[in-house]
């Protein structure tokens, strides 16, 4: 049985889907990060200074490029797969021959193709603001797409687990994007007061973002290694649910 | 060979409903295969564990020699299924839903394209093939579950109340198609509430009741079955009070109406030589109800419960 056909048709149908609805999908992350550059970068920014040697405005980009990352390949993810359980068109994956593995992975790659297409957007509208001189290539898009992934695959067990439309904006609402905020997206960590610099440390977002901007401009409150272990360790632990989810048919089958 | 087999099939919901209570089942490969029952029966929920949408609490299913769970892709492989409502998505083409179906099951672009085109043809959709699903009626939505069902050519065809809903028209063309289907080799395991249609249209016949089969056997002998045949005369000229004659069952509906219930070895012979020798002219006749319809309410009347006969 050929499942790269069956893999490919799942992506394709995902990336239709999102392009099919981009008044929806891609331009609202345009504008929204041009008003958070023009607001916080520009006019804000411009009174706060340097933070570890860069300005705010590079500061914040990279945050906003991940911010966007992490909330488009969750949202993508959350809302294609609940609409497919809701419209029933599930019982067309259940009842073919596709291993769970290959539905996850679909689904989780459509999840990071919107994402990093976002982020590739939200970094062409910073162009308008500042410069970017990229300090490491392969840490910047790796970090991207291990934390697209992180997320879609949350995404993914956050339809598995619906039960109506509200469940799915649930955790976007109340949780990624007080997470993100909190993850260092306009500050240091190191300005926080000393409780507060520890209670931040268990917020995963903040390895993330702090991974991503070293990578775009070479500044970070965390290690590097400690990023990606736990950026790892979060899309082994997800997988493995996620799978588990599947398998049991818990949210999907009677 | 079979292409389907059920053995000792349970399935136990989390509120404690047995829905299946252990069924045996064979669906020889080529037939066309009818699985009754009333609302609750079981149905559902034996369709929902072939077509893996269900997991059954005990048992073992297999299609064409493949067992559903450890040989679960060439089992999935061999099915198609048509499901009772449409789960299509609405906002695809009819096109681009039977495209990716395909996808699914594994089957290349090119061939995938050639059997799309193809299934739409024989469900007489190609003209809508870039229509978007929502604004397709009810008959065509139905039409294409139909069409996706069969795009990666499956061996056996699942379909679960297909006519549901749709008019007598589209219905009649539906049975030529699937009986089309049939002809072509394909099995065909048919659930409806129907039983005209199951009559006309299948072979063998199982039906379910309360969790478990109560009758499975070939159509022809489970007709023969039926003892008594009720019909209605339309007479000629109206009559004052039903006519009484031995062995039948007669009743006045109207003045110019008899619905008549006659054994079979009376015959209708008989009956018209008896009701002339009374001067009353029969001047048509149709059968009152299903003679299949007939059967299945006996058999359910007569087992409440669901045991085993």
């Amino acid at each position: 049985m050929n499942y790269s056909i069956a893999f490919r048709t799942i992506v394709t149908k995902e990336i239709f889907r999102f392009i099919r609805i981009w008044p929806q999908t891609l331009l609202p992350p345009a504008i929204t990060t041009a008003l958070y550059f023009l607001i916080f970068g520009k006019l804000i920014g411009d009174r706060i200074g340097t933070i570890s040697g860069a300005s705010y405005m590079d500061y914040i980009v990279p945050g906003i490029i991940l911010m966007s990352v992490i909330s488009h390949s969750y949202a993508n993810v959350v809302s294609s797969f609940y609409s497919t359980k809701f419209q029933r068109n599930i019982e067309e994956l259940l009842v073919a021959p596709i291993p769970n593995w290959v539905i996850l992975s679909g689904y989780v790659s459509g999840g990071i193709i919107r994402g990093l297409l976002v982020g590739v957007v939200v970094a062409l509208i910073s162009l308008l603001f500042t410069d970017i001189n990229i300090n490491n290539i392969a840490i910047t898009l790796t970090i991207a797409v291990l934390t697209a992934a992180v997320f879609s695959l949350a995404g993914f067990i956050n339809a598995i687990l619906a039960e109506s439309f509200d469940d799915i904006s649930i955790i976007p609402n109340f949780v990624l994007t007080p997470l993100s905020y909190l993850g260092g997206v306009f500050y240091s960590v190191d300005m926080l007061p000393g409780v507060w610099q520890t209670i931040s440390m268990g917020n995963p977002i903040l390895y993330m973002i702090n991974a991503f901007r070293y990578g775009l401009i070479g500044v970070t409150d965390i290690d590097i290694q400690l990023s990606f272990i736990i950026t790892g360790g979060f899309i082994v632990t997800l997988t493995l649910f996620s799978l588990y989810l599947l398998h049991k048919g818990i949210g999907i089958k009677n | 060979m079979n292409a389907l087999s059920l053995r000792n099939l349970k399935k136990t919901y989390n509120n404690g409903f047995d829905a299946l209570k252990g069924i045996d089942l064979d669906v020889e490969a080529g037939d066309f295969f009818a699985l009754l029952g009333p609302n609750g029966a079981g149905k559902s929920t034996a369709i929902g564990i072939i077509s893996s949408l269900v997991n059954a609490s005990s048992g073992s299913v297999s299609i064409f020699g493949h067992d559903l769970i450890r040989e679960q892709a060439k089992a999935k492989s061999c099915l198609g299924l048509v499901p009772q409502e449409v789960n299509f998505n609405q906002f695809d083409t009819v096109k681009s839903i039977l495209l990716n179906q395909a996808g699914y099951y594994g089957t290349p672009r090119k061939l995938a394209l050639q059997r799309t085109e193809h299934c739409l043809k024989q469900m007489d959709l190609w003209d809508r093939r870039d229509t978007v699903s929502r604004r397709l009626s009810g008959g065509m939505k139905r039409r294409v579950m139909i069409a996706r069902a069969l795009v990666h050519a499956p061996k056996l065809l699942i379909l679960d109340e297909p006519t549901a809903g749709v008019d007598i028209e589209i219905r009649r063309s539906m049975w030529n198609m699937m009986q089309e289907v049939n002809q072509q080799g394909t099995t065909i395991i048919l659930t409806t509430h129907y039983l005209e249609e199951a009559e006309s249209l299948c072979r063998n016949i199982a039906i379910i009741n309360h969790g478990r089969i109560i009758e499975n056997s070939d159509m022809a002998s489970l007709l023969a079955r039926l003892h008594i045949e009720h019909f209605v005369l339309d007479l000629a000229r109206p009559i004052a009070a039903a006519p009484v004659i031995e062995g039948c069952q007669i009743e006045l509906v109207t003045d110019k109406t008899l619905a008549v219930a006659i054994p079979k070895e009376h015959g209708l012979n008989k009956l018209f030589s008896q009701l002339t020798a009374q001067n009353i002219e029969v001047i048509s006749l149709k059968n009152k109800t299903n003679r299949l319809e007939q059967l299945f309410m006996d058999l359910i009347d007569s087992n409440p419960t669901g045991a085993k006969r």
